[in-house]
């Protein structure tokens, strides 16, 4: 039994055209035309309890409307998605009180009340208990180290900050389903990095499932096992990392480090990319197991090493395959 | 039920402590509001003093019309904001997400936006008004005329907040077309200020069938001032027409449902 | 520099105009308010000629074109802040302004003339065929605005319209001026919008108010906003008046932009002796 199931997701919107200068403004006062644009063509997923899931794409690849549809503030035009066993959409106040949403470009608290009276507010507006409501806040305080942000008010935290706090406020509620919408954007290395490692515990702690959008596929790497790549509104590919890598770049670099000069005449000097002594990269095209099988029964090597490209060149190759 | 109203005075709470921060800037809205929204009593007065009565209509019973209207739209108009404001604070900003994110009602959630208090001013120059014109008058109070004034505020407060709900309702689709419904939510509050009896019939057939601010603000008002209505209404119909406040509310939730369903599948 | 203050105003009047026409809706919406408010003027005023005993200090015909003019063009009048310039003084970036090298007050009042002319055009032609044409179509002959008297009221309402917008602008800069010295200048400019309202006559004509404070009406200068003009066009200021009442703006004008020009540089040693 899928937790979150999609299947077959379509969503059109309808944009009215607006034309250029006075003639045109005055125009579309009596005559408006439209244009359809396809967000979503037919995705479909399923992600089981528990588990941790990456969504990406490139801007306007249809992240955000299918985050919108999850988080049932956004009716598809098509196609199936059952969260929990209820559609989203059609019964929104009881669905959202078992979901928690980040927007991470977006702050989901008061601007002008200190963090605790947020939660206070959040308190009351999901009806938490009050007894459960403290062991949950107590828990978030200690992860992610707010005990000194909690008497400031949301405007004057740093991004970071406030990150934190929003992540925070969306799990007060205690939900079963996380969805996080870019939630390290503009963030430094050091505050991205305890975010991350705060989602990978609350993911463990508390068995939330977490579905998260981004563009920094470090994230990714950090957080997910699994991550679904969608562009022009549809799925591209819906694997594990090391899997999305095999498939997608058939290429390896391979670095050996020899115990003497080789004698490299059996092998294709195309082959080589880089010459440093004993230290020799190789680009290997065909299987990789053959390969360095073939190496060490020839020569006596001392060091191998076998460099996968970075996920974002994966990434980038897939964008353009799907083009 | 009780969870709502512990929330509300939250959100209350949370609203005046915020203006409580800027004290000096409340006082000074609010003698703003005061004397803005007070200065057409001196047009009143001085048309009063030139003229004469207006038929039946004294200077004392055109100021409980004008108090009684301006007192019940200042309090709409404070518990309102949240939906005045909400094309450009929700909408355009996207912010209306975050309300939809949450498991509470969005017309109590919008309500609690903001209470703006300085709005007192305007309930203060009505409330002077009106008292001017009830002590001048000095009616004998019955308990039919109490009941009939009380559902004249009842009325009045549900069909500006209605009007609230329909202009905020109107920004779903266009987050420029609010100016529109100033000729309904101000214009209505300075036609009432009148007794309706003054206008033509096509004006005052429309502030009565299209837009019941006559329902509210006038026949129950007659009622309370003991005047035999140059319209001819009855003590019953005097009873009945605040409910059109009501009707009034209630047809702008259903429009403001329909609204939440037509943003909800556009995303706009 | 009477080029660079000519040039500001006509890029102030330009982009005005290119922001209000955007919000379309808005405007149409502004033009219905207009005409809403006028007819429901009319529909008061004419309940109270309808039981007048005594003759009123102006005719109703007089009182029409009062409540048109009044409709068509109360943008004119100083009831609000430019918002652009409230921002520079909130942004403190009115600095910027002082290190030109130009009279600031006359770059300032150019673009004051600026914001309250535009708008004004905007809704002056729909608001006069309203008046002119539609309320004669729809049969409603008695609320029609009337035309002037005669050629020598026609072509003084104009000169006279002209000292408006000069004084309304001087009005104006009185206020903006002051917000050198206010931190919050929105309570302000609310008073004057209501001492505006009742003393320039925009809530009933001057002449309408009781005998006895007609001495003090006649001498202040928000007379010199709607009175004075709207009176000339309809005829009940003529002959050898008219020429007073001119002068009787001329003189305000003279007065509040003096004001003005004291203030402003006052407002200038100070910014600079205590650095803002």
């Amino acid at each position: 039994m899928y937790q979150i199931h999609v299947q077959g997701l379509t969503k059109s919107y309808r944009i009215a055209e607006r034309q250029p200068g006075m003639v045109g403004a005055v125009k579309s006062l009596f005559h408006r035309t439209y244009r359809d644009v396809d967000a979503l063509r037919g995705i479909d997923f399923d992600i089981s309890r528990g588990e941790m899931v990456g969504y990406i794409g490139p801007n306007g690849a249809g992240k955000s409307t299918t985050i919108k549809i999850l988080a049932g503030i956004l009716v598809p035009t098509g196609g199936r998605c059952v969260v929990n066993g209820v559609v989203p959409w059609q019964s929104r106040i009881s669905y959202v009180a078992q979901i928690g949403v980040v927007f991470g470009q977006r702050t989901q608290l008061w601007w002008d009340l200190p963090v605790v009276e947020s939660f206070e507010l959040l308190r009351e507006i999901y009806k938490v208990p009050n007894n459960r409501f403290k062991t949950s806040l107590a828990e978030l305080v200690e992860l992610l180290d707010l005990s000194p942000l909690l008497d400031t008010p949301v405007r004057q935290l740093s991004l970071g900050q406030r990150v934190k706090c929003d992540i925070a406020s969306a799990l007060l509620h205690e939900p079963q389903i996380l969805f996080l919408d870019e939630p390290t954007i503009g963030l430094d290395a050091v505050t991205k990095a305890s975010v991350r490692g705060f989602i990978k515990e609350i993911n463990r702690n508390r068995d939330v499932t977490v579905l998260l959008t981004t563009h920094d596929l470090g994230d990714i790497e950090a957080l997910c096992r699994r991550v679904i790549v969608i562009n022009d509104g549809i799925c591209l590919s819906d694997s594990s990392i090391d899997e999305l890598r095999n498939q997608y770049v058939h290429e390896k670099h391979v670095v050996i480090e020899f115990g003497n000069s080789p004698c490299l005449e059996s092998i294709h000097q195309d082959d080589v990319l880089k010459s440093e002594g004993t230290r020799i990269t190789f680009l290997c095209t065909s299987d990789i197991s053959d390969f360095v099988a073939q190496m060490t029964s020839r020569y006596e090597i001392k060091d191998i090493t076998i460099e996968t490209p970075p996920i974002e060149r994966v990434v980038t190759e897939l964008y353009e395959s799907s083009k | 039920m009780k969870a709502a109203i512990s929330l509300f005075m939250k959100y209350l709470a949370i609203s005046v402590r915020g203006q409580m921060q800027y004290r000096g800037s409340f006082v000074l809205y609010a003698f703003g509001q005061f004397f803005t929204t007070g200065i057409e009593v001196l047009g009143i007065w001085a048309l009063f003093d030139r003229f004469g009565n207006l038929g039946v209509w004294t200077l004392a019973h055109v100021a409980v019309f004008y108090g009684s209207v301006n007192m019940a739209f200042a309090v709409a108009d404070t518990f309102s904001r949240g939906f005045d404001s909400f094309g450009s604070a929700m909408v355009k900003t996207g912010d209306f997400d975050r309300i939809l994110l949450r498991p509470r009602s969005t017309v109590f959630q919008i309500a609690g936006q903001d209470f703006p208090l300085h709005r007192i001013g305007r309930f203060l120059q009505g409330a002077l008004v009106f008292v001017y014109g009830i002590v001048v008058l000095d009616l004998d109070w019955t308990a039919i005329q109490f009941c009939l004034l009380l559902l004249a505020f009842i009325g009045m407060f549900f069909f500006f907040y209605g009007l609230m709900i329909f202009q905020a309702t109107l920004s779903f689709w266009s987050t420029e077309s609010l100016e529109v419904m100033n000729v309904f939510v101000y214009g209505g509050v300075e036609a009432c200020q009148y007794p309706l009896s003054i206008y033509r019939d096509w004006f005052r057939s429309f502030f009565t069938y299209v837009i019941p601010l006559g329902c509210v603000a006038y026949f129950p008002i007659v009622g309370v001032l003991g005047v035999d209505d140059p319209l001819g209404s009855g003590r019953i119909f005097q009873m009945l027409a605040p409910l059109a406040g009501i009707a009034f509310f209630s047809l702008s939730l259903f429009c403001w449902n329909f609204g939440v369903r037509h943003y909800t599948s556009t995303g706009s | 520099m009477t080029a660079l203050a000519l040039k500001s105003y006509i890029a102030v009047v330009s982009t005005r105009f290119r922001t209000l026409l955007q919000y379309r809706i808005a405007a149409i919406a502004g033009i219905v308010t207009q005409v809403f408010w006028g007819l429901m003027k009319l529909m008061v005023f004419s309940a109270f000629y309808e039981v007048a005993q005594n003759q009123p200090p102006l005719s109703f015909e007089s009182i029409v074109a009062y409540v048109w003019l009044g409709q068509c063009l109360f943008a004119l009048f100083p009831y609000n802040v430019d918002p652009d310039m409230r921002a520079m003084f909130n942004s403190g970036s009115v600095a910027y302004d002082m290190l030109r090298p130009l009279s600031l007050y006359a770059y300032w009042f150019s673009r004051t003339l600026a914001f309250r002319t535009a708008p004004t055009v905007l809704r002056l032609v729909p608001g006069l065929f309203f008046a002119f044409v539609v309320l004669r179509l729809v049969g409603l002959d008695e609320w029609v605005m009337p035309l002037p008297p005669s050629f020598v009221a026609a072509f003084s309402f104009f000169i006279s319209i002209l000292l408006t917008v000069a004084l309304s602008a001087s009005i104006m800069m009185l206020v903006s001026i002051s917000m050198f010295w206010l931190i919050d200048s929105r309570g302000m400019v609310n008073l004057m919008a209501g001492v505006v309202w009742v003393l320039g006559g925009m809530i009933i004509p001057l002449p309408l108010f009781p005998d006895w404070v007609q001495p003090f009406l006649s001498w202040q200068p928000f007379r010199g906003l709607c009175d004075i003009p709207f009176r000339i066009y309809s005829g009940d200021i003529a002959g050898f008046e008219i020429v007073g009442e001119l002068v009787f703006q001329l003189a305000w004008v003279a007065i509040l932009v003096l004001a003005g020009v004291w203030l402003m540089r006052r407002a200038q040693v100070k910014l600079t002796v205590q650095g803002g």
